[in-house]
């Protein structure tokens, strides 16, 4: 195919992305940006060239050890979604932009822990993203002339490829300083490339699978003829399953702590809540992305047999080999799509890290503290520019100069293999408190040592061609020091050996420097609020021990240098009104510290946040004690508060209520009184009825205070009961004659047959309200003339069981639970109001339960309705 | 004669209303509840209304939106008329197009005022 052409179809694939990163940056707010479906597809980076290329060559030549590397993230994403959740929230409540940043905060904004953690990532990376270059760049090669070798630096394509892509990550990944902020254009861009490169690779395997052989069935019979087949297709006894394990192991860390997952999944998640959406569809996605990869492997071992055809490219020579070009193409582009989509990821991440982790601590900060606000974000920006430009041109010419004809594989696991050196410092410090800096920079250090030692050393050799005996007879000739099978051990192949040894010595240092020695209060801060923080989540400042003399004049300068003039009057503004605290007052407090810090951090990293703040205010050291101290009781503060508000809302609430049900009658008598006043021709009878109404809602009005202060009195709990013992008989009968006249009025039968007697001690007036107030309830709602009310009575050892039932339409279920709330009135009563308050089941209820009884209400059938109350013989 | 629509569920105040807009010769038609209110106003388009706004079933906010999703209907002049008055409320009564808002309880004068002032605009 013409270079032309491929040319041609990369600037117009490239001009979609740049397209959609610019529309969704435009659109920001769109559904279209804004979903779980971009976030999980925007972690789907994880699948890079390597996944595409790499992955078929592995499983053509080892069998199914490709799958660890998917089945790791696989295995672990229920226990990622819980700790995702951690993180998230503690990212987001610092305004963490990193991974570096991340590690640097638990330990207390440990500078040259950040740093340390920046030159580990750089390090790790850049090979692997050189090695994505280097994809496109043979794949390129392979589909215009069919043969890898690379051209000069002006006539190679991918060169200009990757400045492209430093241009799009630097424009797209520096639209604002807070480097925390998200950067939507990208994600979206991203999630769209993770769509094409697995909608590409299926087409290429249905293609492999069931166009070029008859289905898998067919491949499997034509595959299982070759030799090596049955040995590449199993795990190879225990010292494989060793293997296996470590490899899984090693990709598990890599889904959480690869800088561009990292960057991904925490820094550009916009809401919890979509992690839910993971928990499926990422798996489903790494499941659909492997179905046909051993498929394809198994084809092009059975079609290229006895030719020397590289493994990694058999997805792009299969459908060259049978002259398909416009298929080979879209092959090229799914590949070219995986990696561009970890290129741009991985040097945003790797940008953000070194800017605020290593270059602006390390240099920037006397210069940062004295400039202007403008000055200083333009630099910012400029800083994180070259970063990108330089670590795509540094990954360029690392892939240029190093003749990589190692698979693409060997390449991304040592970088995995690096990155785990972080693994004990990162989940150890979320997991124990007493985790500290000095024990995370020894076991990161030592650690990565240990990997150059026993991978980085000997696969350059290996890789280079290099002469030298350091592989087979170790350093010195020393036996017990050879690189690939340190201190004897053999069961291991290179990766998993490199991993074993070098976690070892690193979770080793790291414990027991840390049990050795105590790090400083401010570690244990931020310890307790990785650790618990569920616990301190919600506290933010805070949860912040800080003790000094600072003014907020100076820190106010500070933050004016970064966010400029009106950014930090608005910002302080708000923690005001938030925090309820006065403006005018001169001094800061931990908890304005501790919020403009995490302002800074965004742009600058937190150790020089924490480094300039530091610069302004006098800091006074504090115990562990006082810090465990303070951070119980700003807890307990909290808690308490928490329980007052809700009271306080509750309580608001009811006043509504009481001044809207007093203010109805109101209305009424002031009418009806203005007409009689102002008008003197008014006829009589009209006059009687309006001074009637005025009577009988002045009644109204005094029985709703009567309640009101009825049920206050009955919540306060006060000694209001007048408890003696009672024949529940003669309670029930007293209450019967009250409503007698109503009933017989309205037609209705009380029947009392069904009750028996007992003597119990109980407040004879109060449970005789409550029993006129079912029974006229009862009255009230049962039909005129054919209804009866039935009260009935229920004893045993400890109880007696009072029920009320009456005839009527029922209880709708939506009231059931509600009835006996305060002003509940059904909607779906007749028109006309009854008389009643809306108070009176409420009472009932806490006349009941004040004498420890219960209280509830049912449906009879076939109609009507039953209320039933339990007074306990003992009251206690 | 103009056609004046009541709408609220405590019969004394629609009473009171009643005998009052009667007096000013209007034409008055009672609902007890906003559905009902909607029953009227399909049939017989009034000139006014007065408005309660926590009534049972279909509430006067809703008895208001329904009015203004039509052209015809969004013209009938209304005034609310409810206990609720805080300032929240009576801003949410005006923004859906009230063009009144009087606060339970009311002076039967000033009210009556109030609706020949509308009417007369």
């Amino acid at each position: 195919m013409s270079s032309f052409l491929v040319i041609f179809v990369i600037i117009i694939y490239l001009a979609v992305i740049f397209y959609v990163a610019f529309w969704a940056e435009k659109n920001s707010k769109s559904k279209w940006v804004n979903n779980p479906y971009v976030y999980t597809l925007s972690l789907a980076v994880y699948c890079t060239a390597w996944t595409y290329y790499g992955s078929v060559g592995l499983a053509a030549t080892s069998g199914l050890k490709f799958l660890t590397i998917y089945l790791g993230p696989v295995i672990i994403i229920p226990a990622w979604i819980i700790l995702m959740r951690k993180i998230i929230k503690i990212s987001k409540a610092n305004k963490i932009s990193s991974l570096a940043d991340f590690i640097s905060l638990r330990y207390g904004n440990n500078r040259f822990l950040g740093a340390l953690v920046t030159i580990v990532c750089v390090l790790a990376i850049v090979p692997y993203i050189a090695l994505q270059l280097k994809a496109i760049s043979e794949t390129f090669n392979v589909i215009t002339k069919h043969n890898i070798i690379a051209n000069t630096v002006i006539n190679d394509t991918t060169f200009y490829i990757a400045i492209l892509l430093a241009v799009f990550a630097a424009f797209f990944g520096t639209q604002h300083t807070d480097a925390s902020e998200r950067h939507k254009g990208i994600i979206t861009a991203v999630a769209l490339e993770s769509v094409v490169k697995l909608v590409f690779f299926l087409v290429i395997g249905v293609y492999v699978t069931f166009y070029l052989f008859n289905g898998p069935s067919d491949i499997f019979e034509q595959a299982s003829i070759l030799p090596n087949f049955n040995k590449q297709q199993t795990i190879n006894g225990l010292e494989g399953g060793f293997n296996w394990f470590f490899l899984i192991m090693l990709s598990m860390i890599a889904i959480v702590l690869l800088p561009r997952q990292f960057q991904v999944a925490v820094v550009e998640n916009d809401r919890e809540k979509y992690l839910k959406k993971v928990t499926w569809l990422f798996p489903l996605y790494l499941l659909l992305f492997n179905v046909f990869v051993i498929f394809i492997a198994w084809g092009g071992n059975i079609i290229f047999e006895n030719q020397q055809v590289d493994a990694d490219l058999f997805t792009l020579m299969l459908p060259l080999s049978q002259g398909h070009e416009i298929l080979a193409l879209i092959v090229f582009l799914g590949g070219f799509s995986a990696a561009i989509s970890m290129v741009v990821i991985s040097t945003l991440a790797l940008s953000t890290m070194l800017s605020n982790n290593l270059i602006i601590p390390y240099g920037f900060l006397t210069k940062y503290s004295k400039g202007e606000s403008s000055e200083n974000t333009e630099s910012i920006k400029n800083i994180r520019r070259i970063a990108i430009f330089s670590l795509i041109i540094v990954a360029y010419f690392f892939y240029r100069s190093f003749t990589l004809n190692r698979s693409l594989v060997s390449i991304g696991l040592i970088s995995f293999v690096i990155i785990a050196q972080l693994a004990p410092a990162f989940f150890g410090g979320l997991i124990w408190r007493r985790a500290s800096s000095r024990g995370a920079i020894l076991g990161v250090l030592i650690g990565f040592l240990i990997t150059v030692y026993t991978l980085i050393i000997p696969f350059t050799i290996d890789s280079q061609l290099l002469s030298t005996s350091f592989v087979n007879e170790g350093i010195f000739g020393i036996e017990f020091l050879k690189p690939y099978e340190l201190f004897g051990l053999q069961l291991f192949e290179p990766v998993p050996h490199a991993f074993f040894w070098s976690l070892f010595f690193n979770i080793f240092v790291y414990v027991i420097t840390s049990v050795s020695f105590v790090g400083n209060y401010r570690e244990r801060n931020f310890a307790e609020m990785f650790v618990d923080s569920t616990k301190y989540g919600e506290l933010n400042e805070e949860a912040y021990v800080w003790k000094g003399e600072a003014y907020v004049r100076d820190i106010k300068e500070v933050l004016t240098r970064f966010l400029g003039e009106k950014r930090t009057e608005r910002a302080l503004n708000l923690f005001y009104i938030k925090n309820g605290i006065n403006k005018q007052t001169p001094y800061a407090d931990a908890r304005l510290v501790s919020f403009s810090e995490k302002l800074l951090t965004g742009s600058i990293g937190s150790a020089s946040s924490r480094i300039l703040i530091a610069s302004v205010v006098k800091e006074e050291e504090i115990s562990l004690r006082e810090v465990l101290n303070i951070l119980d009781e700003t807890q307990k503060a909290k808690a308490s508060n928490k329980e007052l508000k809700e009271r306080d809302k509750q309580k608001d609430e009811f006043l509504d209520t009481v001044a809207h049900e007093l203010k109805t009658p109101i209305t009424s008598i002031r009418a009806l009184s203005e007409i009689l006043l102002d008008d003197d021709e008014i006829a009589i009878d009209t006059k009687k009825q309006f001074l009637t109404s005025i009577l009988s809602e002045s009644q109204r009005v005094s029985r709703l205070i009567n309640n009101i202060l009825d049920i206050e009195k009955l919540a306060s709990g006060k000694n209001v009961l007048d408890l003696k013992k009672n024949s529940i008989k003669n309670t029930i009968n007293k209450s019967v004659a009250v409503v007698k006249q109503i009933a017989i009025n309205k037609g209705i039968h009380l029947n009392t047959q069904a009750v028996s007697d007992v003597e119990i001690i109980y407040d004879e007036d109060r449970i005789q309200q409550v029993l006129i107030n079912l029974l006229s309830n009862a009255i009230k709602f049962s039909n005129e003339e054919i209804g009866e009310v039935a009260l009935k009575t229920y004893i045993n050892n400890h109880k007696v069981e009072v029920s009320v039932e009456d005839s009527g339409k029922g209880i709708e279920l939506n009231d059931l639970l509600s009835i006996f709330d305060k002003f509940y009135q059904s909607k779906n009563q007749t028109i006309l109001k009854p008389v009643g308050s809306g108070l009176g089941l409420a009472i009932s209820k806490q006349i009941i339960e004040s004498h420890n009884g219960k209280i509830w209400a049912e449906n009879r059938k076939p109609h009507g309705a039953k209320v039933t109350f339990i007074l306990p013989f003992k009251l206690q | 004669m103009k056609k004046i629509l009541i709408v609220d569920d405590e019969p004394n105040i629609v009473m009171s209303l009643e005998y009052i807009f009667k007096k000013e010769n209007f034409e008055v038609f009672i609902a007890r509840d906003g559905a009902e209110a909607i029953d009227i106003v399909d049939n017989d388009i009034p000139d006014i209304i007065i408005l309660d706004i926590m009534m049972p079933n279909v509430d006067g906010f809703q008895v208001l939106k329904y009015l203004k999703r039509s052209e015809v209907l969004s013209k009938i002049k209304v005034i609310f008329l409810s206990a609720k008055n805080k300032t929240s409320d009576i801003e949410l009564g005006l923004k859906l197009g009230a063009d009144k808002y009087v606060s339970k309880p009311f002076s039967t004068k000033k009210l009556v005022k109030e609706v020949h002032l509308l009417l007369n605009k």
